[in-house]
């Protein structure tokens, strides 16, 4: 059937991106014994930070989503809704955003000396993990949240008519549901730590704070040494299959999520002391996640005076990346919306685009100059990571289609291009748009592979606003981010909108 | 006439053995206890699932590998026989042209007097989320007139629908094959459809399909298979 052999070609065409890289660092590695005394430091570094990250998301967000479970407040819905917001927000304009609260000159250091304490870096070790929590605690709440909610009201019902005590409801309701979700949770936290990139580019380096993935591309940009990064690849490789493997495993249903927005009526919670506890949490919460966007929001407001032609010049690249990437993802999702093409689509996700950059690098350098391949490769390489989160949210709709209306169509004989054009793609118009707002979300934001092959004349946005920072032109850099966070939001809304409009 | 020789699908508790051969026109239903093979022997012939053995011929031609949208079939399922995104109109456009493009002047005079046939003129222009269940069974009948096949396949196709109106349906099924010259196969579980319906009655129990038999002997003269599933 000519869907099938789409659906091969397609699968065939991300394993080929995904392992003929591979293969390409495997053969220039030329063997293990070229890694360097820091590269040992590296690894330590990576895996520690990435537990303690993921300790940190998870512990925090078990208060929190239990606050979140059991409270009705105005704004809630809104919360809940703003917790899916950091999978969306470039991880350049969090950076900036929590420079604006705990870094030198921020809100929370000017407090301490007016305090008469000493201050506080971000820079370094906990200025990663500080970034990770940002970034990770909402999953963690949202994952748990969505434990909390599905334990069913009936057995609630029976615990308030037991008269069961918080400590005899934690052990008897609580308990198994957290010992189900939290290591899934930590796993798959774990696992998005282990490749981080942009944020140990931005607040970590040094020996004390180089992930596994920043060494791969400082040896490529810094010491040009091929044969090191090749070998970290592989290394950052091994980490990121093993750690993904395990996380697939734990993994059970939980996926974005439907209906998070409803409290469940609680019985057992109804105390003084409980109910300051989670406006405690709520408040922390909420905190930890606006302050930092807000700031973000105000201090870039000056600086879109100075945006300059080389910021726009920027931006429009940027856009064109995303959309094509965009255009990409979701010609590659739709033949592979299936159960096995679902698993398929994973390989995005196992392997880091820093691996596949280093990769296609070795692969075009003898045929192309690479700061010439910087745009395409950073579409092909984004269309790629959000892959799998398309096809999660595409899966399931395409089957149900596939299984509602299959039949029909066969006993009319409709072809190929009728059940594809007035059925199936009107039909999944609101998973694709929600799917296309959130690759083109990921890919404008994207701060990862481009910084292996661009040079500042030819760069994305994020990595713009990186060069800003980086020449201390801070001022400039805020206005950036502003441009850079209203551009992913709005292409998200307006892809996800687009697929709910007259739906 | 169509039959259906030596077939055999499945494997153990879910095996069927079908071997009969029906009338090039009439009505039939098929009875027998859920479970027992009814769905999988209309799926056999209507080409959604293939036989392990045997063949499936319309007037001596072979329809065994043709796939479902090629053979003299068309199905009235259970449910989702309309695509719920696209008008009563466009539904029956894409029976007309299942390959896309517009009605010409004769293809959109067939539909709306298909759709006057099934007493739903006016409805064109809606969807069926916006029509009752009736309406959608009405709606669905003017597209299998539409498809003009020669054979025409119910599977229970009214069951959520009340007695009155599950009636009125089957008479109107009954004017659609009349008119269409059809053979007519309809699925059902309930003995009294059959005895109103069809002059004939296959018999489906355990797997294995029994052959035509005229209904009013069928069920004045019960075998135990039939006694048993009626209950009686």
């Amino acid at each position: 059937m000519a869907a099938r052999s789409f659906a091969v070609i397609a699968a065939g065409l991300v394993a080929l991106l995904a392992l003929g890289p591979v293969v390409a660092v495997v053969w220039r590695a030329g063997g293990f014994a070229s890694f360097g005394p820091g590269d040992m430091q590296a690894l330590r570094f990576t895996l520690w930070q990435a537990a303690a990250s993921a300790a940190l998301s998870v512990g925090l967000a078990i208060p929190v989503a239990r606050a979140l479970a059991r409270r009705r407040f105005v704004g809630r819905g809104l919360l809940v809704a703003l917790l899916g917001a950091p999978f969306i927000l470039p991880v350049i304009v969090a950076v900036l955003g929590l420079i604006a609260v705990f870094g030198s000159q921020g809100l929370v250091n000017r407090a301490l000396s007016g305090l008469g304490l000493p201050s506080l870096s971000i820079y370094g070790a906990h200025g990663v993990i500080l970034a990770h929590v940002f970034f990770n605690l909402p999953l963690a709440t949202r994952m748990i949240l969505q434990g909390w909610l599905a334990i069913p009201g009936e057995r609630l019902r029976l615990a308030a008519a037991l008269d069961l005590g918080p400590w005899t409801m934690l052990r008897v309701l609580e308990w198994p549901m957290l010992r189900r979700i939290v290591p899934q949770a930590f796993a798959v936290i774990f696992v998005i730590c282990l490749s981080s990139f942009a944020v140990a580019l931005t607040l970590g380096g040094g020996p004390r704070a180089t992930t596994v993935e920043l060494a791969i591309y400082q040896a490529m940009r810094f010491d040009f040494d091929l044969g090191r990064a090749a070998a970290l690849a592989c290394l950052q490789l091994a980490l990121a299959l093993s750690a993904g493997l395990v996380a697939l495993a734990l993994s059970g249903g939980t996926g974005f999520g439907a209906g998070l927005d409803r409290a469940i009526p609680r019985w057992d919670a109804d105390r003084a002391g409980a109910k300051v506890l989670d406006a405690a949490w709520i408040g922390f919460a909420a905190l930890f996640l606006l302050t930092p966007l807000v700031l973000v929001t105000l201090n870039g407001v000056p600086g879109l005076t100075q945006l300059g032609a080389s910021t726009l010049a920027s931006a429009g690249r940027s856009l064109a990346v995303a959309l094509a990437s965009t255009l990409l993802c979701l010609l590659w999702a739709l033949p592979l919306a299936t159960r096995r093409g679902e698993v398929a689509g994973l390989a995005g996700i196992a392997i880091s685009p820093l691996v596949i950059g280093t990769g296609l690098f070795i692969v075009v350098r003898p045929y192309a100059a690479p700061t010439d391949l910087a745009l395409p490769v950073t579409m092909l390489v984004n269309a790629m990571a959000a892959l799998p989160f398309a096809l999660r949210i595409l899966r399931p709709e395409a089957e149900s289609i596939r299984a509602e209306h299959r039949r029909l169509a066969q006993s009319l004989g409709l072809s190929g291009r009728v059940w594809l054009m007035r059925i199936l793609l009107p039909r999944l118009r609101r998973p694709l748009g929600f799917a296309a707002g959130l690759t083109a979300a990921l890919s404008m934001g994207d701060l990862g592979v481009i910084a292996l092959f661009a040079d500042p004349g030819h760069a994305t946005l994020p990595f713009h606003v990186y060069g800003l920072m980086g020449s201390y032109r801070m001022e400039a850099a805020q206005g950036a981010a502003l441009l850079l966070l209203a551009l992913s939001l709005g292409l998200f809304w307006l892809f996800d909108r687009g697929g709910r409009v007259n739906a | 006439m169509l039959e259906v020789r030596g077939v055999t699908h499945g494997a153990g508790a879910f095996r069927l053995e079908a071997d009969l051969t029906l009338p090039r026109a009439g009505r039939v239903a098929v009875i027998g206890p859920s479970g027992a093979g009814k769905s999988t022997l209309l799926d056999l012939i209507a080409g959604f699932r293939a036989p392990d053995a045997g063949r499936i011929l319309w007037d001596g031609s072979d329809l065994t590998d043709q796939p479902p949208g090629r053979r003299p079939v068309a199905t009235l399922f259970q449910d989702n026989n309309l695509f719920p995104h696209l008008s009563v109109n466009e539904n029956l456009a894409l029976a007309l042209r299942p390959r896309g493009g517009r009605l010409d002047a004769d293809q959109r005079t067939a539909r709306s007097e298909a759709l006057e046939r099934v007493s739903l003129p006016e409805m064109g222009a809606r969807r069926p989320g916006d029509l009752s269940g009736g309406q959608q069974s009405r709606a669905a009948l003017a597209r299998v007139l539409l498809q003009r096949r020669p054979v025409m396949l119910l599977d229970e196709p009214f069951a959520a629908l009340g007695p009155a109106l599950k009636r009125e349906m089957l008479d109107l099924v009954r004017d659609v094959g009349d008119t269409l010259d059809a053979l007519v196969l309809v699925v059902t579980h309930d003995p009294r459809d059959a005895q109103g319906f069809a002059a004939q009655t296959v018999l489906v129990d355990e797997g294995r399909v029994h052959p035509p038999v005229a209904t009013e002997t069928l069920f004045s003269d019960p075998p135990p298979a039939l006694r048993a599933y009626l209950g009686d």
